[in-house]
């Protein structure tokens, strides 16, 4: 469960992102957090992920209040997340597979092993196939799907995606959006920041829906 | 600590990686690496090899008692008398015929000797004293000095005295010698590693969002930084041996004209792990130096 009271975001210089957000996520709920261009989605997605940290107000995830841990214990809170991001931050210099294998070997996972895990993540998403391939000679729906196996191949409690069909014709964005209902429906908890209505109309899920940086209705 | 393990295998194997992968860099870094520790690995065994040279002559601390020209066979006696009674060490006379004879033998001289209407050279005592000390070889010398038709009296240690000051000198100037280099070396990975963190920022940040630890982020560049100044060591103990081998021939022929013999000593295991343990260890403290400011923008 993920709880915000009061989330406020200023950045250097006093722009606000985010102010005093309040909300309630479930264990295994789906929510979209939503809002025009600029309203803080990205930001809001950003606290969860304790990517940044909040001026004020308190996150408490699963019971543990990430706004006041200490700076060296956040990277294994981070492990718990999984995180796609607007710009996917794939990595053009290996291929599909070494960049599914990134967070295994963060948490120290002997190869042999990791590379089984990793393959059965490029399967999930439909890449396996694609494993040897460089990220570049992907199309942008396979670049996506990459991004979610990198992000699921840790087996996170919580999935965070930031407008993770910005980019994508409808059938690939559909697809996307078929696969984190897939993750949600065996317990994983899938946040989706995104700016596009039709999704919501389709997949009924629970709405954050924030208006520079407040949060105006939920 | 198996995840420990293997996350300092990854590391070393990414590093091992990186230098493959970019040879012509890797290869510029290690020669400079390589001469930055060349030169002062051959000072500090030229050094050796002299000390080496002076500690043999060291070994023989003798006094020479010079008697005057006119002293005669009894004067001698009496020297000799003293010397037994002084208890001062082990000594040898060398009687005034002798040492002609001697002179004669030295290359060059024999012509002239031969010239000579009379022969020049004193009676003398070659005296190996039981106490080397210096101190207590100067009062010897000064008591022996004050002997009736003793002319002079001769520390032979003296030269070895002022070689040992002048390798101590030496040594002195090759550990600032090496104190610079060190720091170019340094200086050198700094870069090197400045320039991959430039290089691979998206994924140190990628890295950091999604739960890794400074120290995973750090450790590539650690092994990579130590691994390659230990290359540049062994490459350096490398050019040290191929140096050394091609001076060793000239040096051999240079004794055989000084009517001795002297083989120059290369480097040694040892000296081969000294140098690649200091370029490890140079190599990873720059290394450290330059994660640490160029990792500062991602916080």
């Amino acid at each position: 469960m993920i709880v915000a009271s009061n989330l406020t975001m200023r950045y250097p210089g006093g722009f606000e992102a985010v102010r005093e957000v309040s909300f309630t996520i479930d264990a295994g709920g789906m929510v979209f957090i939503t809002g025009h261009s600029g309203a803080g989605k990205t930001t809001l997605v950003k606290l969860i992920a304790t990517v940044e940290r909040p001026t004020s107000g308190s996150l408490v995830v699963n019971g543990q209040n990430l706004s006041a841990l200490r700076r060296s214990a956040l990277p294994y809170v981070r492990r718990h997340f999984g995180m796609i991001f607007q710009d996917q931050k794939l990595l053009f210099d290996r291929s599909a597979l070494d960049n599914v294998l990134l967070p295994l070997q963060i948490v120290g996972l002997p190869r042999r092993e990791a590379i089984r895990r990793a393959q059965a993540a490029l399967d999930k998403v439909g890449l396996l196939a694609r494993e040897r391939a460089n990220p570049v000679a992907l199309s942008g729906g396979e670049q996506q799907r990459l991004a979610i196996a990198r992000a699921v191949v840790n087996r996170p409690a919580v999935l965070l995606a930031d407008e993770p069909t910005g980019n994508l014709d409808t059938n690939s964005a559909s697809e996307i959006l078929e696969l984190f209902a897939d993750f949600n429906r065996v317990g994983v908890t899938v946040v989706v920041a995104t700016h596009d209505p039709q999704w919501i109309v389709r997949y009924h899920p629970n709405v954050l829906r924030l208006d520079h940086g407040r949060l105006v209705d939920s | 600590m198996s995840a420990w393990l293997s996350q300092h295998r990854a590391a070393l194997a990414l590093a091992m990686r990186r230098l493959w992968t970019a040879p012509l860099n890797t290869l510029l870094s290690l020669l400079v690496i390589g001469i930055a520790l060349t030169l002062p690995g051959v000072g500090y065994l030229l050094l050796d090899n002299l000390r080496d040279l002076g500690s043999n002559a060291t070994g023989v601390q003798q006094i020479s008692l010079y008697m005057t020209a006119d002293a005669t066979r009894k004067e001698v006696g009496d020297i000799e008398s003293r010397l037994r009674q002084a208890a001062t060490g082990k000594w040898r006379f060398v009687p005034k015929e002798e040492a002609l004879k001697r002179l004669q033998k030295s290359e060059g001289m024999a012509e002239i000797v031969a010239s000579l209407p009379r022969n020049p050279l004193p009676d003398a005592f070659v005296i190996e004293p039981t106490n080397a000390a210096p101190e207590a070889l100067e009062i010897l010398r000064k008591e022996i000095a004050g002997w009736p038709k003793v002319s002079h009296v001769q520390l032979d240690s003296a030269w070895v005295k002022r070689f040992d000051a002048l390798l101590r000198l030496a040594r002195l100037a090759l550990w600032i010698l090496a104190g610079i280099f060190a720091a170019g070396l340094v200086a050198a990975t700094f870069n090197t590693i400045r320039l991959q963190v430039v290089g691979r920022a998206a994924e140190i940040e990628l890295a950091r969002m999604i739960g890794a630890t400074d120290a995973f982020i750090r450790r590539p560049f650690y092994y990579f930084g130590a691994l390659q100044g230990v290359l540049g060591g062994l490459l350096a103990a490398g050019l040290v041996a191929a140096i050394f081998y091609l001076l060793g021939e000239p040096a051999a022929e240079l004794a055989l004209l000084y009517g001795g013999s002297f083989a120059l000593r290369g480097p040694g295991p040892l000296e081969i792990a000294a140098l690649a343990g200091a370029g490890g260890l140079l190599g990873w403290l720059g290394a450290q130096l330059s994660v640490s400011l160029s990792l500062r923008k991602f916080d």
